[in-house]
């Protein structure tokens, strides 16, 4: 694939996963300033997404809505990380932290890409991102140094979900190309980087973090290999639409 | 959104207690609201009228987290991203303002999580109409448009009430809701002019959802309860036939417009009167479905008790020692 369109399906499709993730917390926040918390942040995500499906779609792919709603799970190119259900809180609040570090470290290094459509888009983004990561942190912070019940559990969903986030730096062939030309630093810089800023959180917290050397990277999702979940979930997102693919809805 | 707050539990004695209280304070207090000035947290008011407010702002909160619920599920299914943003963002601002009315109605010293326990336990109401389910995306559209439309309605009258959080909370709730009423008509257009399969979609939404909506302002006024020292207090600002009668001059216009019918064959305005004429809805079934027996009553309170169980951990984390409770000043 061209690397430009590899690495913006990888982009798209996790922010468009993630944000229908963060949607379902919908009536079911611990507390409604989370409700609101987790909406906000999807509709961000599925903002961020549509906005790189347009640069897809100027790049010849087909319209967003058609992209995001008609394709099935093996064509997709998130990592399996954002796919899994929200679970309860300290899991969900736990993939919010892993994920957004990631994400705001690699828009910030997008910022400089040498695609300046991306560049662009990824200058605008940034902004947005700083405001997930905060959410982030200050929770993390929090439940992470609280009640030992709260530190347990953060502890037990750090422990699980830590192998799904590996699996964000999960590279394809494109990579060398994608790094040659400029258009991103790649996923191995990033995810030093990501480690580098995610211990500094954890560090002031009561959790511990897991040797990485002893964890296993859940890949395959940049190559289309996905979890049960994925499928269910587009295809409860193309329920309507697909009811009359003629319609403007 | 879904302010039919005024719908129910209102005191069948509304007397009771006002002999207990102080003659001259309650006479200042009753001028003070004669002359068109707010109530805060802090002043002197009479039991009764406390109780009745916390009531009426616990049950629009309420009626707020349990309504995001039936329009909730259609995140995950809207059609494309236009309308999936905006379903989201329609109905986070709903919890938004459980939020805001939560707060209103912690000033007059009920803290948030009573209320939320007194929700799940079944012991505070919210607006009868989301005992119903909404099967299809057009149904999530005319909740949208005229759930929202007949709260607008309703809030725009108690806005104009007595206790000054209140509302404050409604004046910033009705600017929001406006935005709302657009989104639900845009969408609700689309759909009436669309393919045959979303007209007949959004056609069959309306006759489903009709009933309901006649009965979201709540019980005729031949029925209701005496309310007058509520009005007098200006705690309850418009009766329920009042506010009916707005609705349907403001609406059944723009919804035959469009090409939809409604449901009612006896449906018509009379002009000589400028009341509108229409079928008497089923009280009875009514009443059965607000005591708990209705379609989804039992699922929205799961829901409900699911997350507050769930989210308990959580809660109980922020309450370390330093983090006491403390009531908002307005």
């Amino acid at each position: 694939m061209d690397p430009k369109l590899d690495l913006l399906y990888r982009l798209a499709d996790d922010q468009l996963i993630l944000g229908h993730r963060n949607s379902e917390w919908n009536g079911l926040g611990p507390i409604l300033e989370e409700d609101i918390a987790f909406s906000s942040m999807a509709q961000d995500k599925l903002g961020h997404s549509l906005q790189l499906y347009n640069l897809l779609h100027n790049l010849g792919e087909a319209e967003p809505d058609t992209v995001a709603f008609t394709r099935n799970a093996p064509q997709f190119h998130c990592c399996q990380l954002v796919e899994l259900p929200i679970g309860e809180y300290d899991f969900s609040l736990t993939r919010h932290f892993l994920f957004d570090h990631a994400e705001l470290l690699r828009f910030e290094a997008l910022a400089t890409s040498s695609y300046e459509p991306l560049a662009q888009v990824a200058r605008k983004l940034r902004g947005e991102l700083k405001y997930h990561a905060l959410h982030a942190n200050t929770w993390m912070k929090r439940l992470g140094t609280a009640t030992e019940e709260a530190i347990e559990r953060m502890q037990g969903a750090l422990n699980f979900t830590l192998p799904y986030a590996l699996g964000i730096f999960e590279t394809t062939e494109a990579e060398p190309e994608i790094i040659s030309s400029g258009l991103f630093i790649g996923e191995a810089e990033l995810k030093s980087r990501w480690l580098e800023s995610i211990t500094k959180i954890l560090a002031q917290t009561a959790l511990d973090m897991p040797d990485l050397n002893l964890l296993t990277p859940v890949n395959g999702g940049r190559y289309g290999q996905h979890t049960e979940h994925l499928q269910p979930l587009l295809d409860e997102m193309a329920e309507v639409f697909r009811l009359d693919p003629t319609a403007d809805w | 959104m879904y302010g039919s707050a005024s719908t129910h539990d209102l005191p069948t004695t509304a007397t009771t207690g006002l002999e207990n209280e102080d003659p001259i304070l309650l006479a200042e207090f009753e001028a003070r609201i004669a002359r068109g000035e707010k109530i805060e947290p802090g002043d002197w008011m009479p039991a009764l009228y406390r109780k009745q407010l916390t009531r009426m702002i616990e049950q629009h909160a309420h009626s707020e987290i349990i309504g995001s619920l039936p329009e909730g599920t259609w995140i995950t299914r809207a059609p494309g991203f236009r309308r999936k943003m905006a379903q989201m963002a329609k109905v986070q601002d709903e919890v938004g303002h459980a939020q805001l009315l939560y707060s209103a109605a912690e000033t007059l010293g009920k803290t948030r999580e009573q209320m939320l326990i007194d929700l799940i336990n079944g012991k505070s109401k919210y607006s009868n109409v989301f005992n119903y389910p909404t099967p299809t995306w057009a149904d999530s559209n005319v909740i949208s448009w005229l759930i929202d439309a007949g709260a607008i309605v309703n809030q725009l009258a108690n806005a104009k009430g007595s206790y000054g959080p209140y509302c404050r909370a409604l004046d910033r709730i009705c600017a929001e809701e406006a935005f709302h009423l657009k989104y639900g008509h845009d969408a609700v257009v689309h759909m009436a002019t669309g393919t045959p399969i979303q007209r007949a979609m959004m056609q069959a939404a309306l006759n489903r959802w009709w009933p309901a909506i006649m009965t979201f302002f709540g019980p005729s006024d031949k029925m209701s309860v005496h309310t007058e020292i509520l009005m007098r207090w200006k705690v309850k600002m418009a009766s329920n036939d009042e506010c009916r009668n707005q609705f349907l001059d403001m609406y059944v216009p723009k919804i035959w417009e469009i090409g939809l019918t409604l449901p009612d064959e006896k449906l018509a305005k009379n002009e000589e009167t400028g009341r509108w004429e229409f079928t008497e809805p089923d009280w009875e079934d009514f009443k059965r479905v607000i005591n708990g027996d209705g379609p989804c009553n039992a699922e929205r309170i799961a829901v409900r008790r699911a997350a507050e169980e769930n989210g308990a951990w959580v809660r109980r984390a922020l309450l370390t020692p330093k983090t006491q409770y403390v009531r908002p000043l307005a």
